[in-house]
C-alpha cells in the first residue's frame, strides 16, 4: 500500500483548513473488483440502509437491480426537447419566409412541407441532443467542482480501477461505529471515515 | 472432424475448453492476433493481459509522460502546413475568390470539393460511435474517442470552406436566420440554407457526443494530476464526475439517446450535402441516387481516415494491445463492404444515364470516363473500385502495410470523386459555348494542403492532452467488468453495454495481474 500513497503529492494529502465544526460525510469502502462491491452492495441494500451509492470507474452491468435504481425521466425530458425542435423550426421558416417578408421562388409555393422538413428535422434533433445532454448533467446535478469524499485519497481511483461503497451520514441507519464495522464485514479492502 | 464428439458431452466440452484455453492465451499475449472467428469462443478485445489499472496506466502514461520526438516532427510539419493556410485564406480574403481557379462556369471549384471532402471523412467517427454502438459491436469501444476527435477536426475543416467560398467572408452571417440590414431571411426552400443547418447540427451534436463520452476520462485524468495546474484544468472539464452508479445510470441513458439521435442525423447530413448537387438541373448531379451514394461513400473515406490514423497511432503510442489486430482487421471489412457499396453507385449512376435516354447526361459520363478529365475519373475508380478489392484476401487485410496503403487510396479516390462530379459536370454542360476548363491555382493547392495542416495539428493536440481510448468504455467490455458469481441479476431485458461473453456466461479469461486481487 505504501507506493500507493506515494503517488499522491503530499500537498494534496492534508485537508486545507481546519474547519469547525468537523462535519461527517459518512464512510467509503473499497473493493477490488465487480464481483465483490455487487455481494457488498447486494448485503447494503438487505441491511435497509437508503442513502448509499455504489461508485465505480465504468458503468456495472447489473448494478441498478441491485441497488434499486428507478428509471431516469430523462428520455421524456428528451422527447419534450424534441418537440420543441419540431415547433419551433416550423414556426421559424413559416413566420420568416411566408408571414414576415414571403418571398416566391420560381413559382413554389409560399409554405409548404416538403421544402421545410430538413431544417425541421435538424432542428429536432438539436434540441432533442441538447436536452439529453444538459438534462443528464441537470439531473446528476454536475457540475460538482467540490465533494468531500475526495478527500479520501483511496477514493482518486473510483476513475481507474477501484469500486466504493459510499454509506452516508444523513441515512437513518447511521451508525458511528456499528457502520463501518458492517462494511468490514462484507470483505472491503479498506473502510475510510471522510469527514467535511 | 471426430464424429464422436457431437454425441458425446464430454468431449464436446473438452472441444469448446480448448477454444477457451486459445482465448486466454491470445488475452495475456502483447500484441496478438485475435482476428479468428471461431464461433466456439468471443475473442478478447483487449490483449497483453491488461487489468483495470494496466489499462489506465497505458492510456493516461500517453498524456502525462513525454511525448515521441515523433509526435514533434509531425506537430512541426502540421504547423507549418497550417501556416501555409493562414497564409491563403488571408491572400483569399484580402483580394477575391479571383485567386482560386473558380471561373464561369466553373464556379464551385476546390471550395466544395474540399468541403464535401471534410465533411464526409467526418462520418466515420459518427458511424463508430452512434451506429456501431446501436448494432452493439462492443470493438468500437477501442477506436470511437478518437474516430470521434476526427470527426470534430473533420467537421472544422469543412467548415471553414464554404464559409471563406462565399468571397466576403464577413457577410457569411447571411447564411444565418439573425436581423440583418436587408430586413430578409435566409430562404429556406434553399438546399444551400439546409446544409447550414446540418453542418452546424452535426458540428454541435458531434462535439456533445464526443465531450459527454470523455467526461469521465478526464475525471481519471483529474484523480492521476500530480500538479495542482494540471488538477484544475482537468478537473474543471470532468464537471466533478465521481463515478456514482446513479450517474452511470442517467449517462448511459443520454449516451443511448444520442447514439439514437446522431444516427438519423449522420446519414441526414450526406443526404443534404448530396441535395445541393441533386436539386440542380446539371447532367450527372440531377440523380435521385445521390443521398445514398453520397452517405456510402462518406463511410468509405472516413473509415479509410481512421485507419490511417489508427495504424500509426498505435505504433506511436503503445496502443497495440488496446486498438488490436481486430479492430483494424474490422475496420478493414467496412472499408471494402462500403467501398462496393460505392462502386455499385458508380455503375448504377452510369446505368441510369445510358437507361434513361437524355443525350446531355449521356454525354456527360462519356466525356467523365473519357474527356479531358479522365485521369481524375480513372484515378478515383481505381483508388475507390478496384484498390478496396485486394480486402477480400483475409492475409492481405491482415497485412498492415497493405492495409494502410489501400485506405490511402481510398482516401485518394474520395477526394478525387467529389472533384470528378464537380469539376467534369461544370466544365461541359448543355452548352458547348459555355465550356471552359478549370486548373488549380497554387492558392487552392495551398488551401487543400493547409487544410490536412489544420486537421493534423488539432489531431496533433488531441494526442498529447486528451484521453485518446474511451477507457470507461473500454474497461466495461472487458471480461473483467462482469460479475462471475451468481448475483441473480436480471440482465436479459439490459439493452446497453451487453457483455462481449454474453453468449459463454462460463467464459473465464485471466483475471488480470496481481494489483486486482491482493488487498
Amino acid at each position: 500500500m505504501s507506493t500507493e500513497l506515494e503517488e499522491y503529492p503530499a500537498a494534496d494529502l492534508a485537508p486545507t483548513e481546519p474547519v469547525d465544526p468537523v462535519a461527517l460525510v459518512g464512510f467509503v469502502a473499497e473493493f477490488a473488483d465487480v464481483d465483490s462491491v455487487l455481494t457488498a452492495a447486494t448485503k447494503v441494500r438487505a441491511a435497509g440502509y437508503k442513502v448509499w451509492d455504489v461508485h465505480s470507474p465504468f458503468p456495472i452491468h447489473g448494478i441498478d437491480e441491485v441497488i434499486g435504481i428507478r428509471p431516469t425521466i430523462l428520455p421524456w425530458l428528451v422527447l419534450c426537447g424534441g418537440l420543441t425542435g419540431t415547433s419551433c423550426a416550423v414556426l421559424m421558416e413559416w413566420w420568416m419566409n411566408a408571414y414576415d417578408y414571403p418571398f416566391l421562388i420560381s413559382g413554389k409555393p409560399i409554405f409548404s412541407f416538403p421544402a421545410n422538413i430538413p431544417i425541421v428535422f435538424e432542428l429536432t434533433v438539436l434540441f432533442s441532443a441538447l436536452t439529453a445532454v444538459f438534462g443528464m448533467l441537470g439531473l446528476n446535478r454536475l457540475p460538482l467542482h467540490y465533494n468531500p469524499l475526495f478527500k479520501s485519497r483511496r477514493f482518486r481511483r473510483v476513475t481507474s480501477d477501484r469500486f466504493f461503497v459510499v454509506i452516508d451520514a444523513s441515512d437513518r441507519l447511521f451508525d458511528e461505529t456499528k457502520t463501518p464495522n458492517f462494511l468490514e464485514s462484507l470483505g472491503a479492502i479498506s473502510v475510510e471515515r471522510v469527514e467535511d | 472432424m471426430d464424429t464422436t464428439l457431437l454425441t458425446s458431452p464430454a468431449a464436446l466440452e473438452g472441444l469448446f475448453a480448448e477454444a477457451r484455453a486459445q482465448a486466454a492465451v491470445i488475452a495475456a499475449t502483447h500484441d496478438a492476433d485475435n482476428t479468428s472467428d471461431d464461433p466456439r469462443v468471443r475473442m478478447p478485445l483487449v490483449v497483453g493481459g491488461k487489468d483495470f489499472t494496466s489499462l489506465t496506466e497505458t492510456i493516461a502514461s500517453v498524456a502525462e509522460h513525454p511525448v515521441p520526438l515523433g509526435w514533434y516532427i509531425g506537430m512541426a510539419i502540421s504547423l507549418s502546413l497550417l501556416g501555409v493556410l493562414g497564409l491563403c485564406v488571408n491572400y483569399l480574403i484580402l483580394t477575391g475568390v479571383g485567386v482560386w481557379g473558380n471561373n464561369q462556369p466553373v464556379g464551385w471549384g476546390f471550395g466544395i470539393v474540399n468541403f464535401v471532402f471534410w465533411v464526409g471523412i467526418g462520418h466515420a467517427g459518427t458511424l463508430i460511435s452512434a451506429i456501431l454502438f446501436l448494432f452493439r459491436q462492443n470493438w468500437r469501444t477501442g477506436i470511437n474517442r478518437f474516430a470521434e476527435a476526427m470527426t470534430i477536426f473533420a467537421v472544422v475543416c469543412a467548415g471553414m470552406f464554404p464559409g471563406i467560398h462565399v468571397g466576403r467572408a464577413w457577410m457569411a452571417y447571411y447564411m444565418f436566420p439573425i436581423p440583418n440590414q436587408m430586413q430578409m431571411w435566409p430562404n429556406f426552400r434553399s438546399p444551400l440554407i439546409w446544409d447550414v443547418f446540418a453542418v452546424g447540427t452535426y458540428a454541435t451534436v458531434s462535439l456533445l457526443f464526443w465531450y459527454v463520452g470523455m467526461v469521465p476520462d478526464l475525471a481519471t485524468f483529474r484523480d492521476r494530476s500530480k500538479g495542482k495546474i494540471r488538477q484544475f484544468i482537468y478537473g474543471i472539464f470532468a464537471l466533478g464526475w465521481n463515478g456514482s452508479s446513479r450517474h452511470w445510470h442517467r449517462y448511459e441513458r443520454a449516451y443511448l439517446l444520442l447514439a439514437a439521435l446522431a444516427t438519423p442525423l449522420v446519414l441526414s447530413v450526406h443526404s443534404v450535402v448530396s441535395f445541393d448537387f441533386a436539386t440542380a438541373q446539371l447532367p450527372g448531379w440531377h440523380a435521385t441516387i445521390f443521398p445514398p451514394y453520397f452517405v456510402a461513400g462518406a463511410i468509405f473515406g472516413g473509415f479509410a481516415m481512421v485507419l490511417c490514423l489508427a495504424i500509426p497511432a498505435r505504433e506511436f503510442f503503445g496502443l497495440k494491445d488496446i486498438i488490436t489486430k481486430r479492430h483494424l482487421d474490422n475496420m478493414g471489412k467496412i472499408l471494402l463492404a462500403t467501398g462496393m457499396m460505392v462502386g455499385y453507385s458508380y455503375l448504377t449512376e452510369a446505368f441510369i444515364a445510358w437507361y434513361g435516354g437524355n443525350p446531355t447526361e449521356q454525354f456527360t459520363f462519356r466525356n467523365r470516363a473519357f474527356g479531358p478529365y479522365a485521369w481524375a475519373y480513372w484515378t478515383m475508380m481505381w483508388c475507390n473500385v478496384i484498390a478496396p478489392q485486394f480486402l477480400w484476401s483475409s492475409k492481405l487485410r491482415k497485412n498492415l502495410a497493405v492495409l494502410f496503403i489501400v485506405a490511402m487510396f481510398a482516401n485518394i479516390g474520395m477526394w478525387f470523386e467529389r472533384f470528378v462530379i464537380i469539376v467534369t459536370t461544370l466544365t461541359r454542360d448543355f452548352l458547348p459555348s459555355s465550356w471552359h476548363s478549370f486548373t488549380p491555382t497554387w492558392v487552392d493547392l495551398g488551401t487543400l494542403a493547409g487544410s490536412f495542416g489544420l486537421f493534423f495539428t488539432l489531431f496533433l493536440l488531441f494526442c498529447r492532452f486528451l484521453p485518446m481510448v474511451a477507457m470507461a468504455e473500454v474497461k466495461s467490455v472487458m471480461p473483467q467488468a462482469h460479475a462471475h458469481g451468481s448475483h441473480g441479476l436480471a440482465d436479459a431485458h439490459r439493452s446497453d453495454y451487453r457483455p462481449d461473453e454474453h453468449t459463454n456466461p462460463d467464459y473465464d479469461a485471466p483475471r488480470g495481474g496481481g494489483t486486482l486481487t491482493s488487498p
